[in-house]
């Protein structure tokens, strides 16, 4: 066939071929698709953020490279710093609090219980509804004259009046990082049972024959071999909860008096309906920071035991 | 654009509807005064994005004369329907690419954020401007801003007035509703003592919560000067918060959390007997299913703000504008369009069927059977006659509507009035806050 064709064809053949028995350029060639995915999709438009947080861009209208100016005005900016304050604090308190009852649930959920199926499906139902439709769910509830918790609580005869759950500042924020948690435990709960479930049972069984107390199993077994999925799920939890956005929106925009804007929200208010893209685009590259922080704090301070490499405790 | 060519303008145009409105019928004796036409370019078609409505009225009289205006042109108009939030990025994202919508009917001062960019339609808003008695100044101030060219045809604007309870308000002690600021107070605290307190948005609520520019501007604050100065650190926006600190007293509480739906629902639940709102409130007690909710629309009138130390009418509503920008093919079938739309037959229509939501730009109007059909939409009528612009005293741009989407005002006076810092601290903070938007 090769004499047929000519020298030409057979030479290309023979580069095809090399092509395809190379490992090196087939790896590159099937790379590229996901390559030019993740560049188009995630690294340019990252990019284009980070840059124009040194601009002054409007909404629709290029900026110019004014370097550090946005951020040397952020940070003292009062909102900001409240909003920065906020962020954080909404963070740790929701992140520990999902962790600590998320934590609880799979535990309770890896137990042999009674239409086991059921309960597991019933725990993922707040991660499903859609945050919006939950949000505003949690509006009415806590909403100043029609909530059914002050409803409640006045016909018991509790309280005299009905609690003004977004009207106070603390209560607001205490408000909004309950309806968090509500939403974020079930994605911590079955994510830890899965890493539950992973643990073989003859570690418990040998742990009871020599004698271990319940609290033993679990700090010396179970707390252990749940580490690199506690930090893989906290790692993701924090980030979620980090740039949340959909709730605050939906329940006070921010308000009362900015208590409980985040850095997202803020963000956005700048950004699109105050049309300071720009001043917007360095409130969101401010929040980079903190999440490398809270990604590296998970990755080496509870990712990398050194059981895990092999080695001794 | 100065007070003193506003006042001026002001005067002449109340002549010339005065003389006009003395004849038989105010709109045949203008309209032979004027005639302008525009030739739409062949085989035009246009694209409109204009913000949802806010009641179904709108839509339907709005869409009913788009369809008059294909019937009798032969011209395509599609359109587009987004929330009024979000027609401004759009807005300005079509601007500055110069691709999308032939016409925007969008809200506040966005034609002040991209002048260059609208097609000038001087010679429509003169003409318009003739044959229908005349712009009210803050039409002028928003899309005349050199006081020479139109940036655009004002469309009118969303009025919020104060909704109230007739029973609660005479139970209270007032037989007319209090038309100045102190008889105000008087009636908030007397309300409160009868158990019908009144509220009014104090949370981020980017509607409700304007009624805080009519609380600083009645008592002669403003945000910035003719000059775009920061001045809101003023002697009489102190008078203003203090005046709103209690107000807020005499609220029913929690309207530091309240959003632009909260006042509805309270008020349509007979939590509150008083609050400043669109017609909507009204609107919806007329024609709910509910017998109940349905008996309230009887108890139910409006009034204007009351007025301030100022002396004259300080208030804020939301305005709407219609712009043509440069890059659309069809000029010509755009500005026909806006003309046909704005004409008697079908902008009289539209006024209408929006039931009293949309109050008119053009004094001619003021004679539209929308005001007087029913008394209780009478005080809408007079929104934009009894506006200011976002931004007075100052001029208008990126400045102003930034500092009004960042709830500058709106916050520094709930700030005050809920206590949290006292007036003199809310206030230095709103100055370094807008100072930072004027300083561009």
């Amino acid at each position: 066939m090769a004499a047929v064709l000519g020298p030409t064809v057979q030479r290309k053949r023979s580069i095809l071929e090399r092509f395809q028995n190379s490992p090196n350029a087939l790896g590159w060639a099937f790379m590229l698709p996901a390559t030019v995915l993740l560049l188009l999709f995630l690294t340019y438009p990252l990019g284009l953020g980070t840059w124009l947080g040194f601009t002054d861009a409007k909404i629709g209208r290029s900026g110019e490279w004014i370097g550090l100016e946005n951020f040397s005005f952020l940070v003292t900016d009062s909102v900001t710093q409240l909003a920065l304050f906020n962020t954080i604090f909404y963070t740790v308190v929701a992140s520990i609090v999902k962790f600590g009852l998320g934590l609880w649930l799979a535990l309770l959920l890896n137990k042999n219980l009674p239409f086991q199926s059921f309960f597991r499906a019933v725990v993922l139902l707040p991660w499903i509804v859609p945050t919006a439709l939950s949000a505003i769910a949690f509006w009415w509830i806590f909403d100043a004259q029609f909530s059914i918790i002050s409803w409640v609580l006045l016909k018991l005869g509790l309280i005299d009046r009905y609690i003004d759950f977004l009207g106070d500042p603390w209560n607001a924020r205490v408000s909004t990082i309950i309806a968090n948690v509500w939403r974020g435990i079930p994605f911590v709960a079955i994510s830890l049972l899965a890493g539950l479930q992973t643990i073989s049972p003859s570690y418990y069984e040998a742990s009871a024959i020599d004698g271990a107390t319940p609290w033993q199993q679990f700090r010396h077994i179970t707390l252990p071999l749940l580490t690199p999925i506690i930090a893989v799920v906290m790692t993701f939890s924090v980030l979620f909860t980090f740039t949340d956005f959909q709730l605050i929106y939906v329940l006070t925009r921010g308000g009362p008096l900015n208590a409980t804007h985040l850095m997202a929200t803020l963000a956005f208010q700048r950004a699109i309906s105050g049309g300071a893209l720009a001043e917007g685009a360095a409130i969101a590259t401010l929040m980079v920071p903190f999440l490398l922080a809270a990604i590296m704090f998970s990755y080496f301070g509870l990712q990398r035991r050194a059981w895990q490499q092999g080695g001794d405790k | 654009m100065s007070d003193l060519n506003r006042r001026k303008f002001l005067e002449g145009s109340a002549g010339v509807a005065a003389a006009v409105g003395a004849g038989s019928t105010l709109f045949a004796t203008s309209a032979q005064a004027q005639s302008i036409t525009f030739k739409p370019e062949k085989g035009a078609k246009l694209r409109v994005l204009r913000w949802s409505r806010f009641v179904q009225g709108d839509i339907d009289a709005y869409m009913a004369n788009v369809k008059k205006f294909t019937d009798a042109t032969g011209i395509e108009v599609r359109i587009d329907n987004e929330g009024w939030e979000d027609v401004r990025p759009k807005a300005a994202v079509a601007a500055n690419t110069g691709a999308g919508p032939d016409i925007i009917l969008s809200t506040n001062d966005d034609a002040n954020l991209y002048p260059e960019k609208l097609l000038d339609v001087t010679d429509l808003a003169d003409y318009l401007g003739k044959k229908y008695g005349g712009w009210y100044p803050a039409c002028e101030a928003y899309l005349r801003p050199d006081g020479k060219k139109w940036l655009g045809i004002a469309l009118g604007s969303a009025g919020a007035m104060l909704v109230y309870r007739q029973s609660h308000v005479k139970a209270a002690g007032f037989d007319t509703f209090p038309k100045d600021t102190a008889g105000f107070l008087a009636l908030l605290k007397g309300l409160k003592e009868k158990g019908t307190p009144a509220g009014m948005a104090l949370g981020n609520a980017t509607g409700d919560s304007l009624w805080t520019n009519w609380l600083i501007w009645s008592h002669g604050g403003k945000l910035v000067d003719k000059d775009n100065k920061v001045v809101i650190d003023s002697p009489e926006t102190m008078k203003a918060l203090e005046y709103g600190k209690e107000m807020y007293a005499n609220f029913i509480p929690g309207t530091l959390s309240w959003l632009d739906p909260n006042n509805n629902k309270a008020f349509l639940d007979s939590q509150i007997s008083l609050t400043n709102n669109g017609i909507s409130i009204y609107y919806a007690a007329k024609n709910s299913k509910d017998d109940k909710v349905k008996e309230m629309a009887a108890d139910i009138n409006h009034a204007p703000y009351p007025i301030g130390p100022v002396g004259e009418p300080t208030e804020s509503h939301l305005f709407f504008n219609q712009m043509i920008f440069k890059y659309t093919k069809y000029p010509q079938a755009a500005k026909e369009f806006l003309r046909f739309m704005m004409e008697r037959e079908q902008f009289d229509a539209w006024l209408i069927g929006a039931g009293g939501y949309i109050a008119h730009p053009l004094r001619a109007y003021e004679k539209s059977a929308v005001w007087s059909v029913d008394p209780k939409n009478t005080p809408y009528g007079n929104a934009v006659k009894n506006m200011r612009p976002t931004g007075y005293a100052g001029k208008l741009g990126y400045a102003s509507a930034g500092a009004g989407a960042d709830f500058i005002v709106a916050n520094m006076v709930a700030e005050a009035a809920s206590g949290s810092k006292t007036p003199k601290e809310a206030m230095e903070r709103a100055q370094k806050r807008a100072e930072r938007y004027y300083k561009v």
